[in-house]
């Protein structure tokens, strides 16, 4: 990397594809006889190695920089920004509501945690945060736990695959496929769903749905079973784990690292606990630590804390039963200056808006149909100010920071992503180990560059 | 328009006359002062000069942002910024110098400090024990262009494990001098979030040991989150009728 010569004002670094005159290959495929031929030629140099940004162990569009002396990877230095797409700029250019479709798309291993945490930022920057109807809570609480499931399986699944063990990868995406399934049948889409929404949710449950998604828990809770019984105990699994990504409490507490590479260092730190949202303080559960603080804590940990997020399913399921014997409840807020007009249902040509409310808007009311045309194109105003939420998301805190100048749209919309911050930790966990406990450290820091780059 | 100069005596009053949500707020007994309006609007749909006959070009919206609030602030709020006056006093810095003023809004508070004092205030907030604000949630930028001489803001919101509190710091600085002393000594984890907002906003974070940019190309022209800069698009062409590209829709702000 060329040093500038003026230190005043910090710039970008050099041209893309400026080497600094030093030896550069491209090595695709077999063809590394010639390049470790120079290395042992030019003992002297040092070795600089590109991981990715595609290689397959970068979980996406990662770049690892790596600066090696053989097999010790001395200087580790991610880079980032490859899955870009602007989404909080394109959020200034949609209503509130819409914004749901476009923070789903940031971390889309765990994309209900986006929809919850920006829907709980809009409503406290409406003050409707207690006029939320208690059935969308528990819903919202049964979506998020349910998907921290699925994202910790995506973790220990891909990770296993990393490591050759092909079998974990099979084992946790049949278990997610079943949590799809669930999430398809409420949502209408296995991923993206766009179906918690500012004041509510989009629609309530189908019916049938708490007896579906309790059927599907003992399977879940089976393979979970499979994985550990897999994993946990076998020597190549503890040999390749144990020990490494060490990262202590103190530099994960300096580098912001939330989630279970904090647990994994001993700190019970969880926001579902200590700030609760959603109600979380009426359930009962557990906040597991570890305190060997490497790659293989943060595989127990993600082990224990499925098992918690489905001793809450069970408990909303309860409650969500419970409220069906009692007859309808909403699943939007009161206030019809803010609640979403329609209902959706699925009709012969998929889902859409339910014809009850096409029928009246058409042809009884015509100031339903403005009611309805106002609401959806122009959308609801909110109050000028701005607001930070953070809940716990499976990979650490989430944050959102929106900023509203009193208008239709957010003024300005930011999300401080846990993968963001936590790949950060990259070079503290992987420098002085191989090349091939990268690869492990990475996965059990468990990024999602959708997230990470927005 | 000179007429409505006329009538209008401030923009806050003129903020409260143009129906502001945050009217119940300015009441006389709570003693907040007026609204911080950061910007005023005129015209609605886009109309810009002659040839409009809607009415809608002279439309008139202020844009205030909650304004600063008095003692006390409610919860532990007031204790924070007790102990932080105190600890700033010990390093020899007035409060008031420090930080400029208190916005407490939906139960959250905000100081917002002068650039110059950010790097003490960030590290007596992490150090004294009995504020011990661990954890910076890294910095999130916004750009108002039109509140003259604090164009660029940079929120910092800052949570304690320890007392289980949150507060946010927020620094503003004009476009023409976006320098804001970089605080990754205290909190190291804002690498990363420092490098993303002058990616985004060309905030410069001096100290920085290599503010390169983070996700757009190295060499890149421009701060794309900046309110100048386009968000881009194509118009679509749909069955003989044309979809403009988001940014040149109608818009009711």
């Amino acid at each position: 990397m060329s040093t500038p010569s003026s230190t005043s004002r910090p710039t970008a670094t050099g041209p893309a594809g400026d080497t600094g005159g030093a030896r550069e290959y491209t090595a695709t495929g077999g063809d590394w006889d010639e390049i470790s031929a120079d290395a042992m030629a030019n003992p002297d140099e040092r070795i600089v190695v590109n991981m990715g940004p595609q290689h397959p162990s970068t979980h996406g569009v990662l770049r690892l920089v790596l600066e090696i002396e053989g097999e010790t990877v001395t200087e580790a230095r991610g880079g980032i920004g490859f899955l870009h797409t602007g989404i909080e700029k394109n959020m200034e250019y949609r209503t509130w509501t819409q914004g749901v479709t476009y923070c789903t798309r940031m971390d889309y291993v765990a994309p209900l945690f986006q929809e919850v945490g920006y829907c709980l930022a809009v409503e406290k920057l409406l003050d409707i945060t207690d006029d939320v109807p208690e059935r969308a809570t528990l819903i919202r609480v049964m979506m998020m736990e349910l998907n921290r499931v699925a994202s910790h399986l995506i973790a220990l699944g891909t990770g296993g695959n990393e490591l050759g063990a092909t079998t974990m990868m099979t084992i946790a995406f049949t278990a997610r496929e079943d949590i799809l399934k669930i999430f398809e049948s409420i949502t209408g889409l296995r991923m993206n769903h766009a179906y918690i929404r500012p004041g509510g949710v989009a629609v309530d449950l189908p019916p049938g749905a708490t007896q579906m998604v309790r059927e599907y828990i003992p399977q879940i809770r089976d393979r979970i079973g499979q994985l550990e019984k897999l994993s946990l105990k076998n020597p190549i699994f503890l040999g390749r784990l144990q020990g490494v990504g060490y990262l202590p409490l103190a530099g994960a507490m300096a580098l912001g690292a939330a989630g279970p590479i904090l647990r994994s260092a001993g700190l019970p730190f969880d926001l579902r606990k200590s700030q609760p949202y959603c109600g979380y303080e009426t359930y009962d559960f557990e906040v597991p630590t570890h305190t060997d603080a490497d790659s293989y804590a943060r595989v127990v940990l993600r082990f224990k804390e499925m098992r918690e997020s489905l001793k809450i399913v069970q408990q909303v399921l309860d409650r969500l039963e419970a409220q069906d014997r009692k007859g309808k409840h909403p699943v939007m807020v009161a206030d019809k200056r803010i609640a979403w007009p329609a209902q959706l249902s699925v009709g012969s040509d998929g889902q859409g808006n339910s014809l009850d409310h096409i029928r009246q808007i058409m042809g009884s009311s015509m100031e339903a149909l403005i009611h309805h045309f106002k609401l959806v194109t122009e959308g609801f105003r909110v109050p000028a100010g701005q607001v930070y939420q953070q809940i716990e998301h499976p990979k650490g805190v989430l944050g959102v920071h929106l900023v509203s100048d009193g208008g239709t749209r957010p003024y300005r919309a930011h999300f401080r992503d846990p993968s963001f911050n936590n790949l950060q930790t990259l070079g503290m966990m992987c420098e002085g180990g191989t090349i091939a406990d990268v690869v492990v450290a990475v996965a059990s820091i468990d990024p999602v560059m959708g997230g990470v780059d927005r | 328009m000179n007429d409505e100069d006329k009538r209008v005596t401030s923009p806050s009053q003129e903020a409260q006359e143009a129906g502001s949500q945050h009217l119940e707020q300015v009441s006389e007994s709570t003693g907040r002062a007026p609204l911080d309006v950061v910007e005023v609007r005129e015209g609605m749909f886009g109309v810009r000069g002659s040839g409009d006959t809607s009415g809608y070009g002279g439309l008139r919206r202020v844009v205030a942002l909650p304004g600063p609030s008095q003692r006390p602030y409610g919860g532990y709020f007031d204790e924070v910024v007790d102990i932080l006056a105190e600890v700033l006093g010990e390093a020899g810095v007035d409060y008031d110098d420090a930080v400029e003023k208190v916005v407490v809004f939906r139960d959250e508070c905000t100081l917002f400090v002068r650039r110059e004092h950010l790097p003490l205030v960030a590290r007596s907030l992490r150090d004294d024990q009995d504020l011990r604000f661990e954890l910076c949630l890294g910095v999130s930028g916004v750009h108002y262009p039109e509140d003259e001489g604090r164009e660029l803001h940079a929120v910092y919101p800052l949570f304690s494990v320890t007392h289980n509190r949150a507060i946010r710091l927020e620094v503003a600085v004009a476009d023409a001098d976006p320098h804001i002393p970089s605080i990754i000594d205290t909190y190291p984890a804002n690498d990363w979030h420092e490098r993303e907002v002058w990616d985004f906003f060309g905030v410069i974070f001096d100290g920085h040991p290599s503010l390169a940019r983070i996700q757009m190309p190295d060499d890149w022209p421009g701060h794309p989150q900046r309110k100048d800069y386009p968000l881009g698009g194509i118009p679509v062409e749909y069955k003989g009728a044309t979809v403009p590209s988001p940014d040149n829709r109608r818009s009711y702000n």
